[in-house]
């Protein structure tokens, strides 16, 4: 890890419960640092999902600390949180993408939302579909684009505004070897132009396809640091899972 | 996989609100496909009939205090006719010289049995029938009840049997429940103003769960409150000047239609009860205000709804 690196997201000693249930986690604490690729591991129902739900600040940690971009998003009033949420962009396991809208449109969504003119908007998102290898879908809704082609449309929204973060959940889930792998170049192609990307996965082929990738490893809610790459926990002598 | 556009300077930030036209197509287009434009028109085709009302209400009562105010009739009941028609000019000569009084008019007999004719009939034998002598006088501006007993007792010292009335105490009651019915009608277009915002919250509310998925996209990609309550405003907005409009249209025509029917009835009071231009306009404001009210609850609606996410 270079030295000028920055901490771009902290959580200390986080947890999160739903309701009155046990924590769905406990005792998180990483530090992410700028312009790295990070994995986000663990077998299924293991909170990965949960956590990403944390860093692109969908939700509230029930105690801990998290600090992003700087600042302690926790006590941060809610109405600022948007302009932190536009610093970062969201791959959903599900793609969420807006069903009336059409491929170009969705993807224009975070420009338009961010106040993008129309007429400066129309080129990045040609590029955008060009480059995620749908150009000629640019008018097609999400039900008649197949499962990779909606995975690419998501992956396009999430990164058209240039985000700092950016947060994928199983991004390779529902398409074939071939579209994981290229997905992962794109992924690749946008850490080296400087965002921080997170990849939560559980296929662990995938690790070895980003070689210089850091892996955090999450476990029945609490999180372990089987490659001591990670500084965890973030500036205290000791490591060790939580 | 090519390497990735540079978006540049493209994607400063702020450059353009999320709003309008640009912000609109997030909800799909369904023109007069909810209930909102039909609740609206009703709403506001009902509100203009109440405050039609009201206004032609207020008009009559108006209008008639305007004729009878200062108005009075000195009744001089005598079954004599001789004795009558002298007590009759005793109370002319009194009224000459009241300084309350600024003018009168004897109602011939036969004007007075005009007047009778419905409820007596007429032909012979009405010669035997003892009428009242009827004075029909003018009052001075602000003369009050006070003053009407002084010339009330008066005329009893001059003319027993002769009795003073205000024709606006004949009225009184009338005007009482006209006014009555203009406090109903009042309190129909608050009730009707109140309906109408529940309907719009209810219908807003099913947009808003017909959408959820939608705003929860928007809100997690960076999207504000305002931007988000924004888009369903002006959803509403259009819904709702169409409507509007609707229903104004439809209370126009119904109340036009009824003071054709009032018309016929050929009454001098019903006849001071037609609206006047400022009374039309006023009646063109309840779209402006229901468009109002619907937008207003819609975005509380979706802003109380956004501040449940975080």
């Amino acid at each position: 890890m270079s030295t000028h690196e920055s901490d771009i997201v902290q959580f200390d000693n986080v947890g999160l419960r739903y309701g009155t249930e046990r924590e769905v986690l406990s005792n998180i604490s990483f530090t992410l640092f700028s312009g790295r690729f990070y994995f986000l591991t663990g077998e299924s129902g293991a909170g990965k999902t949960s956590l990403l739900k944390l860093l692109y600040l969908a939700q509230r940690p029930s105690r801990g600390a998290i600090r992003m971009f700087g600042r302690d998003v926790i006590t941060l009033p809610r109405d600022k949180l948007p302009a932190y949420r536009r610093r970062m962009g969201v791959v959903f396991q599900d793609f969420r993408l807006v069903d009336h809208l059409s491929a170009f449109d969705n993807i224009a969504l975070p420009l338009r939302v961010s106040g993008v003119r129309e007429a400066d908007l129309r080129g990045p998102v040609e590029d955008m579909l060009e480059w995620v290898g749908l150009a000629n879908r640019a008018d097609a809704r999400p039900a008649t684009l197949s499962g990779g082609e909606q995975q690419r449309v998501a992956i396009a929204r999430a990164v058209i505004g240039r985000p700092e973060v950016l947060v994928a959940d199983e991004p390779t889930g529902n398409v074939d070897p071939d579209m994981a792998l290229k997905l992962m170049r794109l992924f690749e192609a946008l850490n080296r132009l400087g965002t921080t990307v997170v990849v939560a996965t559980h296929d662990l082929q995938l690790l070895r396809k980003v070689p210089d990738s850091l892996i955090m490893r999450l476990s029945k809610g609490s999180l372990l640091d089987p490659t001591g790459a990670l500084k965890y926990p973030p500036r205290r002598s000791g490591g060790g899972g939580a | 996989m090519k390497r990735p556009p540079t978006i540049g300077s493209a994607v400063d930030r702020g450059l353009a609100p999320f709003r309008g036209r640009r912000a609109a197509h997030l909800l799909p287009k369904a023109r007069f496909g909810g209930p909102i434009p039909w609740v609206i028109a009703v709403m506001v085709a009902l509100t203009v009939l109440a405050a039609g009302g009201a206004l032609a209400l207020s008009n009559m009562v108006s209008s008639a205090r305007g004729d009878l105010e200062g108005s009075a009739t000195v009744q001089v009941i005598e079954p004599d006719a001789d004795a009558r028609q002298a007590k009759a000019a005793v109370v002319v000569d009194l009224l000459a010289q009241d300084p309350a009084v600024v003018g009168f008019r004897a109602v011939p007999e036969s004007e007075v049995a005009e007047l009778l004719e419905p409820w007596l009939g007429g032909g012979e034998g009405m010669e035997a029938v003892p009428l009242p002598a009827l004075i029909d006088v003018e009052l001075r501006d602000g003369t009050g009840t006070a003053e009407l007993e002084r010339i009330e007792a008066a005329l009893q010292d001059a003319a027993p049997g002769s009795r003073i009335d205000s024709q606006a105490q004949f009225l009184a009651p009338v005007l009482s429940a006209l006014r009555a019915l203009q406090w109903m009608a009042l309190a129909m277009i608050i009730l009707l103003a109140f309906t109408g915002a529940a309907a719009v919250w209810l219908a807003s509310r099913n947009v808003l769960g017909g959408n959820r998925d939608t705003i929860e996209i928007v809100h997690l990609l960076g999207g504000n409150d305002d931007q988000i309550a924004r888009v369903f405003q002006r959803s509403i907005l259009f819904d709702a000047i169409a409507g509007g409009l609707l229903g104004l249209v439809t209370g126009a025509l119904a109340i036009t239609l009824m003071a054709r029917q009032f018309a016929a009835l050929d009454s001098g009071m019903v006849a001071g009860g037609s609206l006047s231009a400022l009374d039309w306009a006023i009646l063109a404001l309840v779209p402006l205000f229901a468009v109002g009210i619907a937008v207003y609850t819609a975005r509380m609606t979706v802003i109380q709804s956004l501040r449940k996410m975080l």
